[in-house]
């Protein structure tokens, strides 16, 4: 049966977020109203990536890309749009390019984008197995049970080049090999969806747009190493990408993709879904295991590697959500066109959080060797407000800033390292030139600080000493000789800490300092914060000859500590000043000085 | 178990397959310091401090948690070792109280030697210390994790070797600490008070309870008769506090000692070991041969042991034997025979005794229902380290003491109490007595 039209409402978090249930239900009332029930179908998606502009309804066969829609715009899509075939201007993201109408492919977001994780977010139902398997879905399963021996499982990953997503880069072939090779009757898969950066998203959105694609990978992990059980470790704060895993994974186990003897061979797996608290350190793989295993959630020394010794003692490969979404297709199309996307090391795309003082934010995947250039103008739109681009953050705590300098160099694996930073899973946090760099680099400390499982010294107590300091430089209390102490501190947390987290856990210091010494050098010797963001060191005053006495600063001011009479020029009373800095942004006659 | 080829700082070496590098280093007289890892538990990789280097290798790796492979080549100790280590140890100290002078470890304390042997004089950053209570709610060990240093021993050892599980660690991060699972006190908990966790302690974070002010102030009373009885395994332990070889025997040394810190009498719990025996014997034979009560006998004279069988494995209390343990013999009988014998009032008479484990404080006031002789047959139990601090405190010269026996009428022994120190030595010297 097919249908007049197809309406696509975004279901990934950011989207549901802002109401796109009920834009959802609204669009549905209305076609039932109308009758329109038989003609029209409407399909909750998962992510589209374009997440700045949600949430956003895409039409069929029209192509119209509707943006920042409401839950009463509903009346007006069903009766403008479906009903009389209009297009209704004001809610395409463009309306003037393509005569009134916006091809998803037309648009610059999505442009340089190259899909192959995501191939399927914002195009099926999650919820629906049918529609993934129309899009080629479990056909990887069938060859792999079919047609393929593990040994050329391993080869085609192999010759594909894929490498860990979730941020090492370790070669997947090898860690799959590893396996293949131990001699044990159980083993186990385990999907690493413990996402935790600040700003990430990419495996919560490809699990709820796409969670078909993961398990579907998960069962062809397990036919090549030998194992029949996976796990699934997902922290308890996706829900939405809990239910549809859920879902998934029961359709899949009633069209007998899951389970007992598969397609009929003689293959069992099935998969069970563990919630994480939300523990950063549990994203590492020693962690997550003792996690899953009820344990505290700290890591051990390895080796023995999880794919000697894992879950409960047994082999077990671990993968992020985004590798283990690049297989199936792997399979279908081959290691070499895989291998044929890329850099020379680098294989593939990757997908990243591009979130900060972007035009665009959003979920974006580009072909490794994509110029940071590349995504943050063309695909991000740019800085925001024409502010002039500083640095971007990537590999979120544990990677360190890029500048300007940098933006031309092709992104993968090794460029970044070389850099300072790492590809990590995928964050990019743009910052323009009101952030300060070491208020960024405290902030991400603090963070480590707050995630550190506290099982070793030098990330429980260097990464909080750590902190310190750069806590004192922010508040005029830092001394010249702290570059040496963070320099010592650096050393010693990446050689002697015990997991990455603590190890990587100096890099966004050691990189600030690296490319912006000259903003530390100002909080320490002359006491002054260059981007006006750290408190302690900014006093706000207003000129006397720019005030007209217009009253708006000392009425927006939450402590009324502006005084003056309508007319006269206005005073702020230092004693009480909490130095929020609305007296400075909201002054039209620039009489509020920021010193 | 096969050889295999190693170099440690640039020396061939045929060290064990399966040996971890700090094995390996330590059998080749290279000491690499560590003050998490223990011969007894498995490798935990905490501290980092026994960070080494493989040649060809970027990173350090943790010698404790590390196998040897065939052909690497370990570096131990170099300039940028060395600076990272003391980094760590600084870090360390800088989340200690350092306040030597006054910690139970004194001299006997592993980072103390470590900060000693790298010699910090100054911690570069600033002192965070934290304001937690010391709980002293158990009447065995005392908890003060204001000096854990996390080296995770105590809860590595509750958990794998005692199976306890009484204490965890708890929070995260900077504020992780360690403490009995759910925050409860220590008494509250699934703690057998059988002090591996104190014993296993390289810091003053876990200690035995002090008593010798009450043992004092008893020896200072005119009142009292002062009554001392020593286990086994003392005499044995005693030395190593005065700079003996671990093992040397001091029996008469120790009857010495006791006698001039003012003790009346001394005895000797071989002998109730032996009434235990006795008791436990004809028990096993009564249950054996005539067939009642619970078959296999199990040892009641450790008082963790009790304690465990009963949180944990309550459906055999009934295999436990009646028997009390040999101290608390001793006590009963010094109480009732002996004070009867010399004619002195039980209720003058103070009891002490030496034992080698904080278990025995938590015994003697375990329940009233076991002051046989209508007392409390044990008034104060005290570690082997507690009575050297007292016999130091004492000014007495302990390696040059003379050998002196220990009172008779208690103070004789046949000989079976000696088993009890070896496991399974308290059933086999009852079957030998039975």
């Amino acid at each position: 049966m097919t249908y007049k039209n197809y309406i696509l409402v975004c279901g990934g978090t950011g989207c549901e977020s802002a109401k796109a249930n009920d834009i959802f239900q609204n669009i549905r009332l209305e076609l039932e109203k109308n009758d329109l029930m038989e003609q029209v179908q409407i399909v909750k998606t998962g992510c589209f990536g374009f997440c700045e502009q949600g949430p956003i309804v895409k039409i069929l066969p029209e192509e119209a890309f509707y943006v920042m829609v409401k839950p009463e715009d509903a009346t007006e899509i069903v009766e403008e749009h479906i009903i009389k075939g209009r297009t209704i201007d004001r809610l395409l993201y463009d309306a003037k390019k393509d005569k009134g109408r916006v091809h998803i492919e037309n648009i610059d977001f999505y442009q340089k984008q190259f899909r192959i994780v995501l191939r399927n977010s914002g195009v099926i139902d999650p919820d629906s197995i049918d529609e993934y398997i129309a899009r080629d879905g479990y056909l990887a399963l069938e060859k792999v049970l079919f047609e393929m021996k593990p040994e050329n499982v391993i080869e085609e990953l192999k010759h594909s080049g894929l490498r860990g997503r979730g941020g090492a880069g370790y070669h997947t072939w090898k860690k799959w090999n590893f396996a293949f090779q131990q001699k044990s009757d159980t083993k186990y898969v385990v999907c690493n969806a413990d996402e935790g950066d600040p700003g990430a998203y990419m495996d919560r959105s490809t699990l709820e747009g796409d969670p078909h694609s993961v398990l579907e990978a998960m069962a062809i992990c397990g036919k090549t190493i030998g194992a029949n059980q996976g796990y699934i470790y997902i922290r308890a704060e996706y829900p939405v990408a809990i239910n549809r895993l859920n879902e998934a994974i029961k359709q899949a186990r009633e069209y007998g993709l899951l389970g007992n003897n598969i397609l009929g061979t003689d293959f069992s797996f099935d998969i069970e879904l563990r919630l994480g608290a939300g523990a950063f350190v549990c994203g590492e793989e020693t962690a997550l295991l003792a996690s899953i295993e009820g344990k505290r959630g700290m890591p051990r020394p390895r080796p023995p590697f999880p794919s000697v010794k894992g879950l409960w003692g047994y082999p077990t490969t671990i993968n992020n959500v985004e590798t283990l979404a690049n297989i199936p297709v792997i399979i279908t199309k081959g290691g070499k066109w895989f291998g044929s996307i890329g850099t020379e090391n680098s294989k593939g795309t990757k997908v990243f959080a591009l979130t900060g003082k972007v035009n665009n934010s959003g979920l974006i995947e580009v072909p490794m060797g994509t110029s940071l250039r590349e995504i943050i103008f063309d695909i991000g739109g740019g800085i925001k407000d024409g502010k002039k681009f500083k640095a971007v953050q990537s590999g979120g705590p544990s990677g360190g800033v890029l500048t300007e300098e940098f933006l031309d160099t092709p992104i993968d694996y090794e460029n970044l390292q070389a850099l300072g930073s790492i590809m990590g899973s995928g964050g990019l946090i743009v910052m323009d030139e009101d952030d300060c760099m070491v208020d960024i680099a405290k902030f991400y400390l603090e963070f480590t600080v707050d995630e550190s499982c506290g099982k070793c010294a030098p990330c429980r107590i260097g990464g909080k000493q750590m902190h310190g300091i750069l806590d004192d430089i922010t508040k005029g209390k830092g001394k010249i000789t702290d570059f040496d102490l963070l320099e010592k501190l650096g050393h010693a947390m990446r050689r002697a800490s015990l997991c990455g987290l603590g190890q990587t856990a100096p890099n966004p210091v050691v990189s600030t300092v690296k490319y912006f010494k000259d903003e530390y050098i100002a909080h320490i010797e002359d006491k002054r914060c260059p981007s006006g963001k750290c408190r302690d060191l900014v006093v706000y005053s207003i000129d006397a000859e720019k005030c007209i006495g217009c009253t708006l600063c000392a009425r927006r001011c939450p402590v009324n500590c502006i005084d003056g009479e309508k007319r006269q020029p206005h005073i702020i009373n230092q004693e009480l000043c909490i130095k929020c800095g609305e007296c400075f942004s909201v002054c039209k006659f620039g009489a509020v000085l920021r010193s | 178990m096969a050889m295999i080829n190693v170099k440690i700082n640039g020396n061939d070496y045929k060290v064990k397959e399966g040996m971890t590098i700090l094995e390996a280093a330590n059998m080749v007289q290279v000491k690499v310091p560590t003050l998490c890892y223990h011969p007894d538990l498995p490798a935990w990789a905490a501290c980092g401090l026994c960070v080494v280097k493989i040649e060809g290798s970027p990173k350090m790796i943790r010698a404790c948690a590390t196998p040897v492979e065939e052909g690497i080549s370990i570096i131990t100790h170099d300039p940028e070792i060395v600076e990272v280590r003391r980094t760590v140890l600084e870090l360390i100290l800088s989340r200690h109280p350092n306040d030597c002078l006054r910690c139970p470890r004194n001299n006997n304390c592993e980072l103390q030697e470590l900060s000693a042997n790298f010699g910090i004089r100054e911690i570069p950053f600033e002192q965070r210390l934290r304001d937690l209570p010391v709980d002293d709610s158990s009447p065995s060990i005392v908890l003060n994790p204001e000096k854990c240093v996390f080296c995770g021993r105590c809860v590595n050892v509750c958990h794998e070797m005692q199976k306890v599980f009484a204490i965890e660690f708890l929070s995260r991060g900077f504020e992780t600490r360690i403490a009995p699972a759910a925050d409860v006190r220590l008494n509250d908990s699934p703690c057998v008070y059988c002090g591996q966790c104190s014993a296993h302690c390289p810091v003053g974070a876990i200690y035995e309870k002090d008593e010798t002010h009450d043992v004092w102030m008893a020896l200072r009373d005119p009142d009292k008769v002062k009554v001392v009885q020593i286990a086994p395994a003392v005499r044995v332990a005693l030395g190593e506090s005065f700079g003996y070889e671990p093992g040397t025997l001091v029996t008469g040394k120790t009857y010495s000692a006791l006698r001039r810190l003012g003790f009346d009498a001394i005895f000797d719990t071989n002998f109730g070991a032996d009434l235990t025996i006795m008791e436990e014997g004809s028990e096993f034979v009564e249950r054996f041969v005539d067939k009642k009560g619970a078959l296999p006998l199990i040892t009641s004279c450790c008082p963790s042991w009790v304690d465990y069988l009963e949180k944990y494995y309550d459906d055999m209390i009934p295999n436990f034997s009646t028997a009390k343990s040999p101290h608390e013999m001793v006590g009963a009988l010094a109480k009732t025979y002996y004070a009867k014998k010399m004619g002195i009032d039980p209720s003058k008479i103070f009891m002490a005794s030496i034992m080698p484990c904080t278990s025995k404080k938590y015994e003697i006031t375990r329940t009233e229902d076991m002051f046989s002789s209508g007392y409390q047959d044990i008034d104060v139990s005290l570690t082997t380290r507690e009575l050297a601090r007292m016999i130091k405190q004492a000014g007495i010269d302990f390696p040059n003491l003379p050998d002196e026996q220990a009172d008779s009428i208690l103070g004789e022994y046949a000989g079976a109490g000696t088993l009890f120190g070896a496991t399974g030595g308290v059933m086999e010297a009852a079957l030998r007595t039975a």
